[in-house]
């Protein structure tokens, strides 16, 4: 009986694939036997004698996400990162406030819904890596996977570090106070430290004590071992997330994907408790729609909305093709999209929020201490000065004591909220040093300093998870490793090689080269490999095949929203980003990087040396060069094949 | 005699004077800030305190060097000001003069927690302008914090880590010898399947046993065979 009830199942299990054969021509041999180009819509009527020949193919299927909800949260994990977190509130500031909003749903509707969509229709269809997806689509295309594969790991092997960091400010989250509370005192404790002294002791922990940065890119310094352990710690994590391909990741991804929103409702609730917090969001949400007429607004919206979503990386491809066949990508697509976005506004809410009680507190600070040395100064009474008699009192010492009064005035700092606010930070600064600002302010701040670093690591490990998906699943695609070496071993020394090239950024110049690889490595190479994708599938494969695959896929064609974007809306508006940069890059000349000046305690700006140029070509070169050499490679193999075949003829 | 009285009066009123002013030689600039310290427990400051005030010094200069006698009319203020803040010195009566400022700051150094403790004030409320106070020194525990907890976490996740791989070694052995059986038992077994039980074969998925696959089906879309 159990004989019969397994050899049922076995029999079961061939015919269903031989179905999946039958209704979705979508094996990587399908088109290989078919030889270049376009191969025939009739292709359907395989046969049986080929579906039992693909049959062993097929014992070894595909990893599959247990249920929908794990795709979906596993995007939504990759998207939402901290791009959404420390990006979208910079440029709300610079760019209007609330009027910001306008340029960037637009862009989200034009570019950041369609291209997503696409992408993930593509892995859907082709259940292949980016590299299999793209050669399906046509052989001299393999050029495109590979570039993705290669900007995935320039992104991984810099991105992990910001997870250091977060584990590094987590981990000294348990003391009281905070250590980047208060200054360390000086060698002789009669004071603090000079360096500390001229900036503030949260920008002192950071650069110092963190990253112990040198003064400029040239002095490489050592590499810091307290950032190298917590780097290998950070590789650790994702190696164990990874480890196990969509099985361990799909179990991840709910943690990932939901903990962050967990933790930004418990700071909108703090930060909007907090005195001062209303500052910060009637100054964010004024729109100063002049603002619109600047091209560089909708240049940034569109950019934020493109680079936001991930596209272009192969992740997305990665994990749409261990969805189920059927899987509606369509709806998933603008689930993901909206709720990336969404979160961007809230993250942007509870930012300013927490800018507003910031620039509250500095601003009493400094009225406080003007007050104080007034008072000092003159001998008055305690609480004679207040902060609303301030400005009649000074004018009143003014006329009293001219002389003393003229000898005070350089120390007298006019102390402005505006100016507070008007301090607009973006990057890594607003992440560590900003919000840490605020945070040793805040009652129990051990707390919400716990919170706030477990949420940034949930955030960084998500984008991780995608990075790292979209380097392996092409190498698990391929016979040649993937029959060799199981997955744990290829998890493992991917993970073993981007840690030790990670180092670099340990060193006392890493920040300089993270600054680097930030800015360079994925910007103009993304927009290239997207763009050729959308061409691709728009004008290669055919828009009228993709409509069919998508009708097979999901049971209804694209309306025409879709089609239109796809065609001409979102390939123009690359192409419009891409020239933008171009032109950019040439016209600033050289390069030049922001170096902390201990001295000084503030940020200068310097040139580049030659050789960090040299890299930041080698980057960029790097990836973009594979889509044509890809193109170039594939043509050359057809012609010694067709060679050798017409020899042997 | 009323007149020799009030001559060495005056002299010595004058001389005070001459001794205690501002920025005179040894002389040191006193300042409290008592509502800053105690908010609405504040108390005012009068001649009372200024007595206490007195006194204490007096109590500084005999513990750092015990031979002396000075008694509290060896100590001087003047210029007190709103602010609350005023200059002292200290005089030595045998010599007539104010004693050195360095002996005057070291003693006030070494009973400055004393002297902070009878007024209610810290360091940084009752402040003697030129005499900078040490600041103390943070906690230092002997192993930083960070590496326990950065050794707890790098402990499970290592743990976590070498769980699934293991687990993972013995599921594809397991797998091994299941496919192996399987073989065998296909060798001897025979051909009466029964197929499709009017299942659609896209509702069946791959991890079977695990879900029923023919009520969890889409049906809509799906061709069934």
């Amino acid at each position: 009986m159990c004989l019969l009830i397994r050899l049922v199942i076995k029999k079961l299990d061939r015919n269903w694939q031989a179905c999946l054969h039958l209704s979705l021509p979508s094996e990587p041999g399908w088109r290989g036997g078919r030889g270049a180009g376009r191969a025939p819509a009739g292709g359907r009527q395989d046969g049986a004698a080929a579906v039992s020949a693909r049959q062993q193919e097929m014992e070894k299927a595909r990893p599959l996400w247990d249920n929908p909800v794990q795709f979906v949260f596993a995007c939504i994990s990759y998207a939402v990162g901290l791009g959404n977190v420390w990006r979208f509130p910079y440029l709300c500031q610079m760019y209007g406030g609330g009027g910001f909003l306008i340029p960037y749903f637009i862009m989200l509707i034009v570019e950041g819904m369609p291209l997503l969509y696409l992408e993930l229709a593509v892995g859907q269809r082709m259940r292949q890596g980016s590299i299999g997806a793209w050669k399906i689509i046509s052989p001299y295309l393999c050029g495109v996977g590979v570039a993705s594969v290669v900007v995935s790991f320039f992104l991984s092997m810099y991105y992990n570090v910001i997870n250091a960091w977060a584990f590094w400010y987590l981990f000294h989250s348990f003391q009281d106070p905070l250590p980047w509370a208060t200054c360390p005192l000086n060698s002789n404790r009669t004071g603090y430290e000079e360096e500390c002294e001229k900036t503030s002791s949260t920008q002192y922990f950071w650069y110092r004590q963190t990253l112990n940065i040198s003064p400029s890119l040239e002095t490489s310094g050592a590499v810091q071992w307290e950032q190298a352990l917590c780097l290998t710690l950070a590789w650790l994590v994702v190696y164990l997330c990874i480890l196990r391909g969509t099985e361990s990741t799909g179990k991840v991804v709910y943690v990932t994907a939901s903990l962050p929103y967990c933790v930004l409702i418990i700071y909108l609730i703090r930060g909007l408790t907090l005195h001062g917090a209303v500052n910060g969001l009637i100054y964010m949400f004024t729109p100063k729609l002049e603002q619109l007429s600047n091209p560089k607004a909708w240049i940034s919206a569109a950019t934020q909305i493109f680079f936001s979503l991930g596209l272009g990386f192969g992740s997305l491809i990665a994990f749409a093709s261990y969805n189920e066949p059927s899987n509606n990508c369509e709806r998933h697509a603008i689930i993901v999209s909206l709720i990336n976005s969404a979160t961007s506004i809230f993250a942007s809410i509870v930012t300013f929020s927490i800018y507003g009680f910031k620039a509250t507190f500095n601003y009493e600070s400094c009225i406080n201490r003007v007050i104080l040395l007034l008072l000092n100064a003159f001998d008055l009474e305690e609480g004679s000065l207040t902060a609303d008699n301030l400005n009649e009192m000074k004018d009143y010492l003014m006329a009293a004591h001219p002389q003393e009064y003229a000898q005070l005035l350089p120390q007298l700092k006019n102390c402005s909220l505006e100016a507070e606010l008007d301090t607009a930070v973006q990057g890594t600064g607003l992440a560590f040093i900003v919000y840490s600002e605020a945070i040793k302010n805040m009652e129990v701040s051990q707390l919400y300093s716990v919170l706030y670093f477990v949420m940034l690591l949930m955030l960084g490990i998500g984008s991780m998870l995608g990075n790292t998906a979209a380097i392996l699943t092409p190498l698990t695609d391929s016979k040649l490793i993937a029959s060799r070496f199981p997955k744990e071993v290829i998890s493992g020394v991917v993970c073993f090689v981007n840690c030790i090239i990670g180092l670099i950024f340990t060193m006392e110049a890493g920040n300089y080269w993270f600054d680097i690889f930030n800015d360079y490595a994925a910007t103009l190479s993304l927009l290239l490999i997207v763009l050729v994708e959308t061409i691709a599938v728009c004008y290669i494969y055919g828009l009228r095949r993709f409509e069919k695959d998508l009708h097979t896929m999901i049971g209804r064609k694209p309306n025409w929203y879709w089609k239109v974007m796809w065609a001409f809306a979102s390939p123009l508006l690359i192409i419009s980003l891409f020239i933008f940069y171009l032109t950019d890059y040439i016209l600033t000349g050289t390069l030049q990087y922001q170096a902390w000046d201990a001295t000084q305690g503030q940020l200068v700006t310097k040139d580049y040396p030659g050789y960090a140029l040299a890299v930041i070509g080698l980057l960029v070169a790097s990836s973009t060069m594979c889509i044509p050499l890809g193109a170039l490679v594939t043509f050359v193999r057809k012609r010694l094949k067709r060679e050798r075949v017409s020899t042997v003829a | 005699m009323l007149q020799v009285l009030l001559l060495t009066f005056s002299a010595v009123t004058i001389a005070h004077a001459e001794l205690c002013k501002p920025d005179a030689q040894n002389a040191f600039k006193v300042r409290l800030s008592i509502k800053t310290a105690l908010g609405d427990n504040a108390y005012a400051w009068d001649t009372n305190e200024e007595y206490l005030f007195k006194a204490m010094m007096a109590f500084s200069m005999r513990r750092y060097s015990s031979k002396t006698t000075t008694q509290i009319s060896n100590v001087l203020l003047c210029n007190v000001t709103d602010r609350v803040s005023f200059w002292f010195v200290v005089t030595d009566s045998t010599k007539n003069t104010t004693v050195p400022g360095s002996e005057v700051e070291a003693a006030i150094r070494m009973n400055r927690n004393r002297i902070n403790n009878a007024f209610l004030l810290s360091d940084k409320t009752l402040q003697f302008l030129k005499i900078p106070s040490t600041l103390a020194p943070p906690v230092e525990p002997s192993t930083p914090v960070w590496l326990i907890v950065f050794g707890v976490v790098l402990c499970l996740i290592v743990a976590g880590i070498v769980f699934l791989v293991v687990a993972g070694i013995q599921q594809r052995k397991k797998k091994n010898k299941e496919s192996t059986e399987r073989e065998n038992l296909e060798e001897k077994g025979e051909a009466t399947i029964t197929i499709e039980n009017g299942i659609p074969c896209e509702t069946l998925d791959l991890k079977a046993g695990h879900i029923n696959g023919v009520f969890s089906a889409d049906d809509e879309r799906f061709t069934s065979l």
